[in-house]
């Protein structure tokens, strides 16, 4: 059975969320409908609305549920840019990070190719922390031009984060609105939508253990962005579409259940999370861990090891029987170098050799214990392997 | 795996044959518009996707590797510059012997592998020593012994290929549709992989410099013009536009093409008659002949599905010389010989210069 140290990718569904989900499914009536079918299922996704807004201290009219993380950040780039641009032109400029999953940049750049907009990214310290002071300076000397900030709360690959207090402290001085992708933060830090000055939030369900397919946008109450679907209108308006009352419930049961038990398990992770840094660190003496200066969350080692290659690792040790993971891989599943650690300043060949390593709500103490003897292992043949790919020359 | 249905069928048989086998699938151009749309057979997305369909049929692991890098360096730089030099070159000679059976066999070994596999129409036969030894393909139409004839002995001890003792590609197509693999009817991959809608005519002139310059007849008199090297190929007839007809009325074609002037030059077809290949650049398939300084009988081919014609070959101060018994027509430098003795590949060699009825061009 081979061990799963990916949960940054995707993490098991939690019991209660598939419960909820079955449960959910159980049930028939269109939320929208009028009779009592359509009363019991619309009651059964109010609940999970007022779970989800419970988990992340949000209010209940903030929470649109949405197919997922992707769909998220797209409707709150796109929606806010839109809805700020249309109150006055002059504002055409995203202020965001290289460092931002493309879930994220994608919409933004395709909003400079086709919609005028501007992006500027903030600097990016060596250790993947956004530069406050970069951001004060972009903030205050283009004040006017200024659509919307976005800037996520932890970074899934380096699992650095980001103080989005002090972010909309800087940004709500000048009345721009700031969004973040929560995604990775979710069960991970703690979360209070309404003390955070954020205009809107992404949250992704399979990243906290509901199932692939859910996702929720917190817009405040007094922001409408435009919205990308149309339709019935449901969800504010935002989110047209027969509501998915069962994937919503499953979202709602999983935020519940991942922000309980965040204390309790990220503390016992951190400990797992430690030792495989400094059993690995030890043994493979070239290997560095990334953001190690940073603030970062504690279920989350990343590592680069020098004289290798991203896939040549994840090959081995996937046979081995351990799944891990490295920057992304393009829709031809090559693997490139990590986006993240280049906008840190890293060397191309530096970011394709890194290994991200995520425990879960599902990992134990032996899954890591074998993973530290795996990846000593082949790490030898990981640095053979890789000279073959350069070239002859 | 390429995504095509030879490898396919190629890994099927491997994992019947009890071998613990891993599917590949190569990451190699970088250029635009072929990671990109549609299915020419081969190196696309929708190529990948094909071959990690088939391996997960198969039951197999799946990865793409990427080789871009490595791969522009040794096939597609050298391409170009084969080109800009007037000579013509066969990339996929350069593929297999500098990426499939060095840098992927030399990744593969590295990581705990025995050997590469592929769905190339060969076959790989033992002698009575041990030696081994590549023969052609029974399904002569389809045999690809001839781009594989750069493999060097320890090369071939690394390599498999499960097609070779198949009759046609019909029995491969059936074959995969008998084993499910939805490949069985996508259709054969041709032209050059990384050269995106297969004009490499228009890609030559987009990416090889060549200067424009004359076009002259073998005593050097001046014919006509042309506005760069690359347009041409050696026994080329058409697109010439000469403006005046030969004094004997019959067709020119081109025989030789001279960069460093930037003079293409043309003749009638008797000069194109080539009675000798030669080249520096040669190797043995597995066992050498035992004297090879002496002539001695073989076959040669000079295309990859072309004709073969006899010939003698020999090891002449460090060349491989091949005096051809008969006349071959529009042989290029920069393009490969294989020698065969029956069905086995015995050597290449990249050809240097050619010597035709006439006289010697290089």
């Amino acid at each position: 059975m081979p061990v799963f140290l990916d949960h940054a990718a995707t993490t098991p569904c939690r019991p209660v969320a598939l419960q909820a989900l079955n449960g959910g499914l159980e049930h028939l009536g269109n939320p929208s409908s009028v009779h009592g079918h359509g009363q019991n299922t619309r009651a059964i996704l109010e609940d999970a609305r007022d779970q989800v807004a419970n988990a992340v201290g949000a209010n209940r009219s903030e929470i649109v549920f949405t197919s997922g993380g992707t769909e998220s950040n797209n409707q709150a780039i796109k929606g806010i840019y839109w809805a700020q641009n249309r109150k006055d032109r002059a504002r055409k400029v995203i202020v965001t990070a290289a460092t931002e999953h493309h879930a994220l940049l994608d919409p933004i750049d395709w909003l400079v190719e086709h919609e005028g907009a501007v992006a500027i990214n903030v600097a990016v310290t060596n250790s993947g922390m956004v530069d406050l002071e970069d951001l004060e300076q972009i903030l205050s000397s283009r004040s006017d031009e200024i659509a919307l900030v976005s800037l996520m709360w932890v970074n899934n690959e380096t699992g650095v984060i980001t103080p989005i207090l002090r972010v909309t402290e800087l940004a709500n001085r000048y009345g721009i609105p700031v969004h973040s992708d929560a995604i990775a933060a979710i069960g991970h830090v703690p979360v209070d939508f309404a003390k955070s000055g954020l205009t809107a939030m992404s949250i992704s369900g399979h990243k906290v253990g509901a199932p692939i397919g859910v996702g929720a946008l917190v817009v405040a109450r007094d922001f409408s962005p435009v919205s990308l679907l149309h339709g019935g209108g449901q969800e504010r308006g935002l989110r047209s579409g027969t509501m998915n009352y069962p994937l919503a419930a499953s979202l709602g049961a999983a935020c519940q259940e991942a922000v309980s038990d965040r204390v309790e398990r990220q503390s016992r992770l951190k400990e797992l999370r430690d030792l495989i840094e400094s059993e690995v660190l030890s043994a493979i003496p070239s290997a560095v861990v990334t953001a190690e200066d940073a603030d970062r969350v504690e279920h989350s080692a990343h590592l680069i090891f020098p004289g290798t290659q991203s896939d040549n690792l994840l090959f081995l040790l996937d046979q081995e029987g351990f799944s891990v993971s490295a920057g992304s891989a393009c829709q031809a599943g090559v693997l490139g170098a990590s986006h993240v650690l280049v906008a840190m300043g890293h060397s191309e060949e530096l970011a394709s050799a890194c290994l991200r390593i995520t425990l879960g709500h599902t990992t134990t103490r032996l899954d890591v214990e074998r993973f530290i003897e795996a990846i000593i292992k082949i790490h030898a043949g990981a640095l053979v392997a890789s000279q073959s790919t350069q070239s002859a020359n | 795996m390429s995504g095509g249905v030879d490898s396919a069928v190629a890994a099927a048989r491997l994992v019947d044959e009890g071998h613990e086998v891993v599917g590949v699938h190569l990451a190699l151009s970088r250029m635009p518009g072929t990671l990109r749309t549609g299915s020419r057979g081969c190196c696309t997305i929708e190529d990948s996707m094909d071959a990690q369909r088939a391996a997960k049929k198969l039951g197999i692991p799946f990865y793409v590797w990427d080789f871009s890098e490595r791969f522009k360096i040794d096939v597609v730089d050298d391409f170009v510059a084969e080109y800009q030099a007037g000579r013509t070159p066969n990339p996929c000679m350069r593929c297999n012997e500098r990426i499939k059976f060095a840098a992927l066999l030399e990744r593969a070994l590295a990581l705990g592998f025995d050997a590469v596999g592929t769905g190339h129409y060969a076959s790989i036969i033992k002698d009575d020593e041990g030696n081994l030894e590549l023969h052609r393909s029974l399904a002569m139409a389809k045999d690809q012994s001839y781009v594989l004839g750069v493999l060097t002995q320890e090369q071939l001890s690394h390599a498999l290929f499960p097609l070779g003792a198949t009759a046609s590609k019909d029995f491969v197509r059936k074959e995969a549709s008998e084993r499910g693999l939805t490949v069985a009817n996508k259709p054969d991959s041709y032209d050059i992989c990384f050269i995106p809608e297969g004009d490499t005519r228009e890609w030559l002139r987009d990416f090889v410099p060549s200067s424009p310059g004359k076009i002259v007849d073998q005593q050097g008199t001046e014919l006509g013009e042309h506005d760069g090297h690359v347009g041409f190929t050696i026994g080329q007839r058409k697109g010439l536009r000469l403006g005046r007809p030969a004094a004997d009325g019959k067709p020119r074609y081109v025989l030789e093409i001279r960069p460093k002037t930037a003079e293409v030059v043309v003749g009638p077809e008797a000069s194109l008659q080539i009675t000798q290949l030669s080249g520096e650049r040669y190797s043995w398939c597995g066992r050498a002949p035992e004297r090879p300084e002496e002539f001695f009988d073989c076959e040669v081919q000079v295309r990859a599905h072309g004709d073969t014609v006899p010939a003698q070959a020999a090891i002449v101060e460090a060349e491989l010389v091949i005096k051809l018994k008969e006349p071959l027509y529009g042989v290029a430098p920069g393009q490969t010989a294989v020698i065969y003795l029956g069905t086995r590949v015995l050597g290449q060699t990249t050809i240097d210069q050619t010597t035709s009825a006439e006289v010697a061009v290089v």
